[in-house]
């Protein structure tokens, strides 16, 4: 994903400076959701043959497509998708420490 | 009609503690109401529950803006989050800390009395949640019957065996020792 | 037997105790609870009924009007976004003249995304030809639906009923409810027997090509059903007194005889308003509070009856009809033609917003110092 420059957080607050529609300026960007995870995935590069299949499965993406694939803790929310969907095993995960 | 206003975190309990103390009033024949504040939940993050316990029916559908009693089951939420806004004038504040009523003060309120329990301690010592993360809910009610008056320790601990799906008598002694441990002087 | 129950509890104990045969139903927050229960108490056998799994709320819509034309007695619940993929069936249901009884968590309509309370989804539903009720609190679940089939299965009306509750201040919110006796609840709401239904030994087409002849006849003919509805919903809320020493009617009245000010809203906040008419009695206010239960049929004799002797009327609608005004401010309005009493149009609570006791009292004090006006944004941050 191109990284354009960054985002700042803007507060609205009123009706007269909000979009007609609920459309978010990058959020996306700048909300990392990391503090939503209970368990983290962890990729075993041994094991990883860089099938990709991780990264086309997670819904976020907070699988970046690199070689081999790294996960994105910044945004990953542990939802397990891709320890579910891997052919070889190769993600295991530990608990979230708090 | 009482007003308790429940402050925790996510994983804390403090939703299921609202409706345990909303069944022992109503063990006891009251009019009861409980709720949690309908935002987004997530671990960790600030969640508010609310319990109305009253002899007559309850019609307010609305989240508690006066309350009489607070029962803050983390102590680091006091600062981060505005836990005493509204409470009433000698309203009554219950918090789960090692630290002393004395160690509190909350400027904005007139005349609070504040009670305080170590109830993490106790929930880690009956293995209640984890040690980072112990459930104090059920816990702190013990302190909550005590101090209120409001429903009988009795009525907590049978609410606790119907609401708490494991560990019940673990949950029950917990009640009962932070009952004993609360000291009533402030 | 009284218990504490959440909204969605009592919705789901409602349709057991009232004896369904066939459930269809998909799950959608905050209805979820009710679709999770009813799918235990069948698995368990508590409730005999069958449980049919769909994949869509069209689905579950339609295979509740599948079964219920075959004589089944049927329910289904949904919120927001369910509620209008049903739509086209919903037509169908009442066209039908099917008296599904279905259980509807009044959600906010997306975008922008919100689970929160607001009625405007079943508000939007007003010209489908279904009778639809507002509860106040849970024990008003419980009891509408079991007074709801009855209504709807009555041979002068078979239409269906939407039951509505506000999301998460009534559907997860746990209050007090009465459960009564089985025994009672049976004497009171007997088997379904419909006279006419898909019956194999009696053949019969159903919905068929209808020619500008007899269209306009069938239309009438259910109109003038949901006129009588009106009378069949009172005498049901008698029976039900009788029998569980709770009255229900049309509209409920509080304080009105004397009052100088009503307001008039439905669901949750018609129980603020209740108290909150109570705590302003006591500053020597003279309000009076006018709970709308049922928008179909709509109670205007009623309405105008209560509201004729007083001095202004406030309406609080959880909904907005784009372009117009507060939907049950605008059917109020019908009701007054003709009377020269100020009307005072408030919005409040849209998308889950609370609505206070301070706020109710911020309305009384604007109807006392301002003109009448139709839209009254409560609350908005401009």
């Amino acid at each position: 994903m191109k990284k354009n420059k960054k985002p700042k957080k803007v507060i609205i607050e009123k009706a007269s400076e909000m979009p007609p529609m609920p459309a978010s300026l990058g959020s996306m960007r700048v909300n990392k959701t990391a503090s939503w995870r209970s368990i983290k995935p962890i990729i075993n590069i041994e094991k990883c043959t860089s099938c990709m299949i991780c990264w086309k499965y997670c819904p976020e993406p907070a699988i970046l497509p690199t070689n081999p694939p790294e996960i994105d803790y910044d945004f990953c929310k542990g939802c397990g998708i891709c320890i579910v969907e891997c052919p070889f095993d190769a993600i295991g995960s530990e608990k979230e420490g708090k | 009609m009482v007003e308790i206003r429940f402050h925790g975190r996510g994983g804390q309990g403090a939703v299921k503690g609202s409706d345990i103390l909303a069944i022992a009033a109503f063990k006891e024949g009251k009019e009861v109401q409980s709720f949690p504040f309908f935002g987004v939940e997530r671990r960790g993050a600030p969640v508010t529950a609310y319990t109305r316990i009253s002899n007559e029916e309850i019609r307010i559908h609305s989240y508690i803006y006066e309350p009489d009693i607070l029962v803050v089951l983390d102590s680091t939420l006091i600062g981060a989050v505005p836990i005493t806004e509204g409470l009433k004038q000698n309203g009554i504040v219950i918090i789960n800390t090692e630290k002393k009523p004395e160690d509190f003060s909350f400027p904005d309120v007139s005349e609070p009395h504040i009670f305080t329990v170590d109830c993490s301690a106790i929930a880690v010592k009956y293995k209640l949640g984890s040690k980072a993360a112990p459930i104090v809910n059920t816990t702190i009610l013990g302190a909550v019957a005590k101090v209120t008056g409001l429903v009988k320790l009795q009525s907590i601990i049978e609410a606790i065996r119907e609401k708490i799906p494991f560990k019940k008598e673990e949950n029950v002694l917990a009640a009962k020792e932070s009952y004993e441990k609360l000291n009533l002087q402030e | 037997m009284k218990r504490v129950l959440t909204g969605n509890f009592a919705a789901a104990y409602g349709a057991s105790a009232a004896r369904v045969h066939v459930i269809a139903a998909y799950p959608i927050t905050p209805q979820t609870t009710i679709v999770e229960i009813l799918s235990e108490i069948v698995a368990n056998g508590e409730l005999k009924a069958d449980f049919v799994k769909v994949e869509s709320e069209h689905s579950a819509i339609s295979a509740c009007i599948g079964a219920q034309a075959a004589g089944a007695r049927t329910f289904t619940a949904t919120s927001a976004q369910g509620l209008a993929l049903m739509h086209e069936m919903l037509h169908w249901a009442a066209r039908g003249r099917l008296p599904i009884v279905m259980t509807n968590v009044n959600r906010a309509m997306a975008p922008g995304w919100s689970i929160w309370a607001d009625v405007t989804d079943s508000v939007a539903q007003r010209d489908t030809g279904w009778m639809q009720v507002y509860c106040e609190n849970n024990q008003e679940v419980f009891d509408t639906i079991l007074m709801s089939y009855k209504v709807s299965e009555n041979k002068d009306v078979l239409l269906p009923t939407l039951i509505n509750l506000d999301a998460f201040f009534l559907s997860h919110t746990s209050q007090v409810v009465d459960m009564y006796n089985q025994e009672t609840i049976d004497q009171f709401l007997p088997e379904y027997h419909p006279e006419i239904k898909l019956d194999v030994e009696n053949p019969r087409s159903f919905g068929a090509l209808t020619s500008p002849e007899y269209y306009y006849e069938f239309s009438y003919k259910m109109h003038q059903s949901q006129e009588k509805a009106k009378s069949v919903i009172k005498q049901v809320g008698n029976e039900f007194k009788q029998l569980f020493g709770k009255k229900y009617d049309l509209i409920e009245t509080y304080k009105c005889d004397d009052a100088d000010l009503i307001m008039v809203d439905y669901g949750t906040i018609a129980g603020t308003a209740k108290e909150s008419v109570d705590r302003m009695r006591q500053k020597g206010l003279k309000v009076g509070n006018l709970k709308i239960r049922y928008l179909r049929p709509f109670p205007k004799e009623n309405i105008r009856k209560v509201l004729s002797n007083t001095k202004a009327v406030g309406v609080i609608d959880r909904a907005i009809s784009f372009g117009q005004e507060g939907p049950f401010f605008t059917e109020l309005k019908s009701a007054m033609y003709g009377l020269d009493i100020p009307l005072f149009g408030f919005i409040a609570g849209l998308g889950g917003r609370d609505v206070s006791i301070m706020n109710i009292e911020s309305m009384v004090a604007y109807m006392q110092n301002n003109d009448p006006k139709d839209l009254i944004w409560i609350g908005v941050k401009k």
